[in-house]
Order: C-alpha cells, then structure tokens, then sequence
C-alpha cells in the first residue's frame, strides 16, 4: 500500500490522462497516475489524427521532439460502392506550413513521449497497474482507488476518470451507464508496412508531406460505419469502423468487412506488396452530446472517451480528450487554490468551463446527428452510395444517349430507390442535424 | 451456426504480442446449457475471434488472443452472460503501434 496521500489521482495514461495529469503537475499538484499498461500507450489504440493546437496548448514545443509521422497536406473523403468510389480531395500548400495543423502519429509511441512530459513534471507515473475499484465513503464520496498492486486504498482529494471508453471503475461505482451497443462504434485496424519511397509514390507526397482517406458507403454492409486510410512514415494504419449494434444485428465479423475493405479496387493498389505488422481492435464513443454523463461528482471528473466526448463527424477524439483533460485539471486546481472541498458543487467548475470550450459546443451542435445516421443507416451507408456511383458513371460514360435522357434516368433511380418524400426527408434532416 | 472462416484471425493475431496470464482469465462465460442470442452474437463480433462453440453447443471464451477492445463487455454484460475485467496490470495485449 502506497501510505501517502495524494492531491489528485488521475486513471488511465492516454490522451485525457496525460494531459489532465501534465496539467496538475504543472502547477505544482502532487498527482499519481495510474496505467493497466506495461507502458504509456501499450493498451492504447487510435487512427490516428493528432490535431496540433490541442497539444501546443499543453506543450508549446512539441514540435521538437514529439513522435510525429506526417503532417496533412490533403484529406479524401471517399464515397464508396463495391467497385468505385466519388471523392472529395482538399489538397493545399498552406498545410505546408511551419507549424502544421495535423499530423500523423502512432500512439504507441506517441503516447510513450507524452507520458515521459508528465514524469518531467513532477507527476509519479504507475504503470503495469490496474485499478479494480473507486474507494468510496460511507456517503458515496470518493476518496481514492483500489489497485491489483497492493492490498489497501490510495487516497487522494479527486479521481480524474482518464479510463478510456471502455472504463469499468465509473460504472462498477455507478457513476455513469456502462457504454450501450448503440452509442459505440467497433473499429477494426492494421498497420501496413512499406518503404518510405513506395508510400509517397502511392499518395503522391513528398518528404514528411501526409494524406489522409475518410471512405463511407458499402463497405459497412448497410452498417453504420466508416473506413479509413492514413498514411504515416513507413507504414500505412487501414481500418474500419461500425457500431457494436449493427454488428450484433447483422452478424458480419468485423474482420471479414476490414478485409473487403483492402480487396476494394480503390484501396488494394495502395497498400499492395505491404506487411501487416499489427492487427488492433478498439471501440469508439458515437452517442454523441445525448450520450455524455455526469461528469464529476463529489471527489472525481470524467474526461476524454470515458466521458463519451467525440465528434463522429468531424472524426475528432483524441483532441476533444485532451482539452477535457486539461480543462478538468485547470478546474481542479482553481477549486483546491481557493481551498474548497473536491465536492460535486465546487468540481460543478468543471463543467462549466468545458461548456465555454469548443468540446461541448462542437458536441451540442451535432446532437441529432447521430440517431440520424443509426435509423437510416441503410439509406446512407447502402442506397446512396450505389445511386451517387451509378449517376456519376451513367454522366461520365460516353455513349450516345442524349444528355436529357441520362439525366432523367438518374433522376428516376433516386425516386425509385427513396420516392420523393424520402429524399426532401433525407435532405431535410440530414440538414436540421448538420446545422 | 457456422463462423466464417475465409479470413484466418489467428494469423492477424500472431503479429501482435501478448503477455498471457496463464490460468487468470480476465473474461468468463457464466454456465450454461443453451447459449442466449447475445452469446451466440459473440462468436461473429469479437475481432479477436476468442469465442468459440464447443462439442456440447455451448459458448466457451480464450483470452489469450484478446486485445481488451470492450465489444463483448457491451453485448454481454447486460445479460449476465459474461464477468469482464481487465487483466492484471502489466499483462494482456501490449501494442507496439496501436
């Protein structure tokens, strides 16, 4: 048993943990984190995207010695049918700036470097440890953790919840729901090895240029879901990604639609002559603003992915869980330098300033979106990926037939499929959800 | 009920490393005669492919491949059908890359 007490205990070394951890070390705060893993990110998987100006908030100079793999200079936003696929491609030279707004990174080893920031802080790092159990008082109150370490209780005046989406220890507490097969996403993913040369060719890239692939359509099989296709260093992570639900429902295995994925005739020639290095599996929070719980209470905060905080659309996570982090640890530190009690009415700060930042806003105004796409995830996963593709052939195919005529056949393909009603219904929505 | 087969799990699986708590499964099957819809789910949505129907038609669980992703957690819990927790610290999958 650990016999001195903390300021705060922070569970979970992933991006929520490290940043609200590196936060409180900062300034000053005696913190202890935990981690299950035999090191910072070993248990961790993501894409992955690392959105910059999160992190320069927590560590301006970042850019000197994070493991980055390649800043973006294009993303590609693929709407896929079994055969082809309509895309979307934003390419810029102003991603080639000097400090770039996106990069690449593999967690792993992302998550290792974070992790030795927080130690440089000040903070005592635990890994190889699994916490088993919030410890709670006689009113509910949290007080600490208990570890598979030692027999006993490590104390602390607030537990900040870095858990990841999967956590156990909010809801073994009853602090919030355990995650429902509905409002999370299991992704799928490998990493493909290639030499340096050969994936810049591929994507057209030169030096540590990037380029991420968004891909939707059939090849979630009608489930709601998305690929994905980036491109680091020497390796290229490909992946994909649907609800839990839907796989329950349909009974497809995820490993099978990931390996459609790369048989597709788009994706095949990118990662061909490669070798798969690691095969990893992850869920993701896709509820949405309707599916975050109670976020602090008296003695703890939740943050990042165990707090559900993740915009499915903009595909954003890992920022939306460090800025969580860092904001609840900014909230902790106010209530303790004002010498007030980590009560659920002084951690109340907490949310309030998280209300303030682009994390709930971003996640408010998507509220809708996600019931939205889980209804009809047959329409926008199967029915117009394949209408989109056949007009798009039908307009580009050369063969005598007058303008008007295809015209009106591609027009009567999307009533036929949808009718009237359910197009303006699917613009309609698609519109009020988005807004 | 057949599991598909074409794509062989086990060899995704062999890439990666593992550090097995040998006879501490973190996951178990509660006891069972006929396996409930959510179980039978399983066979078909854990990545790992860790589920597995035995002889006597009942579900059965090997950790040793799993990499601790939750998604068995969410459909079996609820119904008791399943006990979850992580390993010890320091065991299970350990990803290089993640």
């Amino acid at each position: 048993m650990i016999e001195e007490s903390f300021d705060a205990i922070v569970v979970g070394a992933g991006m929520a943990g490290n940043a609200a951890a590196l936060t409180m070390a900062k300034k000053g705060m005696k913190v202890l984190q935990l981690e299950r893993g035999e090191y910072a990110g070993s248990k961790n998987v993501q894409g992955a995207i690392l959105y910059a100006d999160m992190l320069e908030k927590l560590i301006p100079e970042f850019r000197e010695d994070a493991p980055l793999e390649r800043h973006l200079v294009e993303q590609r936003f693929w709407i896929m049918d079994d055969r082809s696929h309509v895309g979307l491609h934003y390419r810029s030279e102003d991603f080639n700036e000097e400090r770039a707004n996106r990069y690449t990174i593999i967690r792993a080893q992302f998550d290792r470097w974070f992790s030795a920031k927080v130690r440089e802080a000040g903070a005592t790092v635990l890994c190889e440890t699994t916490v088993t159990d919030l410890a709670q008082d006689a009113y509910g109150r949290v007080i600490g953790v208990r570890t598979d370490r030692q027999d006993g209780e490590i104390h602390a005046d607030v537990v900040v919840l870095a858990e990841g989406v999967n956590g156990l220890l909010g809801t073994r507490a009853r602090l919030r729901e355990r995650p429902k097969t509905n409002k999370v996403a299991l992704a799928v993913k490998e990493m493909h090895f290639l030499p340096r040369e050969t994936i810049e060719a591929r994507f057209n890239l030169s030096g540590d240029e990037g380029v991420v692939i968004e891909a939707a359509g059939t090849i979630s099989g009608g489930m709601t879901g998305m690929g994905f296709i980036y491109a680091n260093k020497e390796c290229i992570s490909v992946g994909i990604g649907c609800l839990v639900a839907d796989f329950q429902r349909t009974g497809k295995t995820p490993y099978e639609l990931l390996d459609r994925f790369k048989r597709h005739p788009s994706v095949a020639p990118l990662i061909e002559g490669s070798e798969v290095k690691e095969y990893s599996a992850h869920l993701i929070p896709e509820g949405g603003y309707k599916a975050i719980p109670q976020l602090y209470g008296d003695g703890w905060v939740v943050v990042g992915d165990a707090a559900q905080l993740n915009n499915a659309i903009h595909r954003e996570g890992s920022n939306l869980a460090m800025t969580s982090g860092r904001i609840a640890a900014e909230a902790i530190f106010q209530v303790k330098s004002r010498r007030l009690a980590m009560t659920k009415e002084n951690l109340a700060l907490y949310k309030r300033m998280l209300d303030r930042s682009f994390v709930l806003k971003d996640m408010k105004k998507y509220k809708d979106m996600p019931r939205l796409m889980h209804t009809n995830s047959q329409n926008f996963f199967l029915t117009y990926p394949q209408l989109i593709s056949k007009a798009m052939q039908t307009y580009l195919r050369v063969d005598g037939t007058p303008k008007s005529e295809k015209q009106k056949s591609t027009l009567k393909s999307f009533v036929n499929a949808r009718s009237w009603i359910g197009l303006f219904g699917d613009a309609f929505r698609f519109a009020r959800a988005w807004r | 009920m057949k599991v598909e087969r074409s794509v062989r799990v086990e060899d995704k699986l062999f890439c990666n490393r593992y550090l097995v708590d040998t006879g501490r499964p973190h996951i178990k099957v509660r006891a069972h005669t006929r396996p409930s819809p959510q179980l039978l789910a399983l066979l078909k949505a854990c990545p790992a492919r860790c589920y597995e129907l035995n002889d006597k038609g009942q579900i059965e669980v090997t950790v040793d491949g799993c990499m601790e992703c939750g998604t068995c957690r969410v459909i079996g819990e609820p119904t008791g059908d399943i006990e979850w927790s992580y390993p010890r610290g320091g065991y299970g999958v350990l990803f290089k890359f993640g």
